[in-house]
């Protein structure tokens, strides 16, 4: 399975992996996607990993979905006990702190949406400041309706900065309009997504892309992430 | 950008809402549908509407009748438990005749329940709601773009006939992101000259009332008011008929259930079952004659719900009992697989149903 387009190792391509990815941003945007799928690519790379869901926003569609395949990984998954449970209750668990005090291990993180859902992540960042070993990557999705521009998308990375006490790093262009989407819509988001790094000044990590895009845009597009596992029930 | 966007059913609701030209926006927060009080009060204050999150759902269903006084496009949303809280509202809208738009995103009940889907509150949006005598539109999407439509369409039903109309969907039609093409909605012009809009001295003054101190006129408002109900069922029944041309069993179901059937539907084909689907869009009015004249065709129905058996009841009704009707149902946040669909089809088609 092609998960990034030089077919190397992040290692053999001399980028550096942080002990900490955290994905945050618009809610919508496709951050627990790109959360499960990015902690399989560091697994299969040999490195030893957890995911960590710190989202206490969203009751529906949450990493807890994928948790048999991470199992079948072996691949931890810390989440509040009472994730797809019936109860509206936004917690954490204690082991949670494991992600940011037991630096044995790599750990991806998936931050709740927007300003309101970066607020739990507040309570981890001196920690995660201290050992100043991450990465804060902003996931933008450009066909969501409330970051149609790389100056919407700006603003909920202002918000969230302020909300989680963190800065971003770099940034991961997920723009996709579910099954429908085509190469055509993908590179038509390209422009925006120069503007956010302008705007920004942080780097472009990756563009995103579900299976089926891949080789297609594969010689099109620069750091071509693959999201292999999509959960889709309906 | 891209025509199409990636949206939440709650999201599609909100954004049309304000392409309906709904400046209004009275709510209170409930999990599965808060995305749209969120989304409201980030585009609101934007376009120069009013978002306002009310103390309570009580207060907010009050805050839509003042706004739907004066005449003005004006909705809220809540999930089950928030709707039972506005009942009482609904009903005196009902009894002034005021046009609004309420959404309920529903979630497992009864009681506080949960937040998993559900579609439960049927009863509850077609047979009343609140007391009295009155009836609610109720519009019942089955993907994201409908969820766009509809909320257009219920503005427009609920002008035209000075009457609530309610989407009814579920958590997870709420929470579901797929693409959607909002284009601009047409907005008719009906008459609103009973709206209290200020007299400037120059007219009568109208009154916004659902008290009624005279027996002999409250029965009179009360026959008027079904006269228009009738209407209603005349003209704007609507549901979508899938493969039932040649069906020899009829699965009805709505929402997030009708695509669930569709599945089924075509798992039963490839064994060579006949199955359809009748999937109302409208719950009230309900598409009695569609279902009526299915009776005369099909072996049998299947009613596949989220709840103990609701709508169920109106496709009795609607077919006289004259083929058999069963059950196939999930509850409590829990969804039905289309393997158990397919299940009651080929019982139905062996004609074991009931």
């Amino acid at each position: 399975m092609l998960f990034y387009n030089t077919r190397v190792s992040f290692l053999e391509r001399g980028i550096s992996v942080k002990r900490l990815t955290l994905f945050a941003g618009h809610y919508g945007s496709g951050k627990t996607n790109i959360a499960v799928n990015y902690a399989m690519m560091l697994k299969k790379q040999g490195f030893d990993v957890v995911v960590a869901d710190l989202d206490i926003v969203n009751p529906y569609f949450r990493t807890k979905d994928s948790e048999d395949e991470l199992k079948k990984m072996d691949i931890e998954l810390i989440s509040s006990q009472f994730a797809n449970s019936n109860l509206d209750l936004p917690s954490l668990p204690q082991e949670m702190y494991r992600t940011v005090q037991d630096k044995s291990k790599y750990a991806v993180m998936d931050i709740g949406g927007d300003d309101a859902g970066a607020v739990a992540l507040g309570r981890f960042a001196p920690f995660i400041k201290d050992e100043n070993n991450y990465d804060m990557v902003f996931v933008v999705n450009f066909f969501r309706p409330l970051s149609r521009t790389a100056e919407e998308a700006f603003e909920i990375m202002k918000e969230i900065e302020a909300a989680s006490k963190l800065k971003f790093t770099s940034i991961v262009n997920n723009s996709n309009l579910g099954d429908l989407t085509t190469v055509k819509d993908i590179l038509s988001t390209e422009t925006e997504a120069e503007k956010l790094v302008a705007l920004s000044g942080l780097p472009l990590k990756m563009t995103s892309v579900k299976e089926s895009l891949y080789n297609e845009l594969n010689d099109k597009t620069n750091n071509l992430f693959c999201l292999a596992l999509q959960n889709k029930i309906f | 950008m891209a025509e199409k966007v990636l949206m939440k059913g709650n999201e599609a609701i909100a954004e049309a809402a304000i392409l309906a030209g709904c400046r209004h926006y009275f709510g209170y927060p409930i999990t599965p549908q808060t995305e749209i009080a969120a989304y409201m009060a980030k585009k609101m204050p934007k376009i120069g509407g009013c978002f306002l999150q009310a103390e309570s759902e009580v207060a907010a269903i009050n805050m839509v009748y003042g706004v739907a006084g004066t005449g003005k496009r004006v909705m809220t949303s809540s999930s089950s438990p928030g709707i039972s809280l506005k009942a009482e509202g609904l009903s005196y809208m009902a009894g002034s005749d005021l046009p609004c738009l309420v959404v309920n995103i529903q979630r497992g009940g009864p009681g506080l329940g949960g937040i998993q889907p559900s579609q439960a509150d049927y009863f509850q949006a077609t047979k009343g709601c609140g007391h009295g005598d009155y009836r609610m539109i109720v519009l019942a999407p089955s993907s994201v773009q409908e969820m766009a439509s509809l909320t257009i369409k219920g503005f427009d039903l609920a002008d035209k006939y000075r009457m609530t109309s309610m989407i009814l969907a579920d958590g997870t039609l709420g929470q579901m992101m797929e693409p959607v093409s909002l284009e601009e909605a047409v907005i008719n012009d009906y008459d609103k000259s009973w709206a209290v809009t200020g007299t400037e001295m120059k007219r009568k003054k109208n009154l916004i009332n659902s008290l009624s101190l005279v027996p002999e006129e409250l029965e009179k408002l009360n026959f008027e008011r079904y006269e228009k109900y009738k209407l209603v069922e005349e003209n704007e029944v609507m549901y979508e008929e899938y493969m039932m041309d040649d069906a020899e069993v009829c699965v009805c179901a709505f929402g997030i259930t009708a695509r669930i059937a569709k599945n089924a539907i075509a798992m039963a084909r490839a064994q060579g079952i006949k199955a359809g689907l009748i999937r109302p869009i409208t719950l009230w009015p309900f598409p009695e004659k569609v279902l009526e004249e299915a009776a005369d065709k099909v072996k049998g129905f299947v009613c596949v719900e989220m709840s103990m058996g609701q709508m169920i009841e109106d496709v009795k009704l609607a077919t006289k009992c004259k083929k058999p009707v069963s059950l196939c149902n999930r509850v409590g946040g829990m969804i039905p697989s289309p393997e158990q669909v397919l299940e009651k089809i080929i019982d139905a088609d062996k004609g074991g149903n009931e």
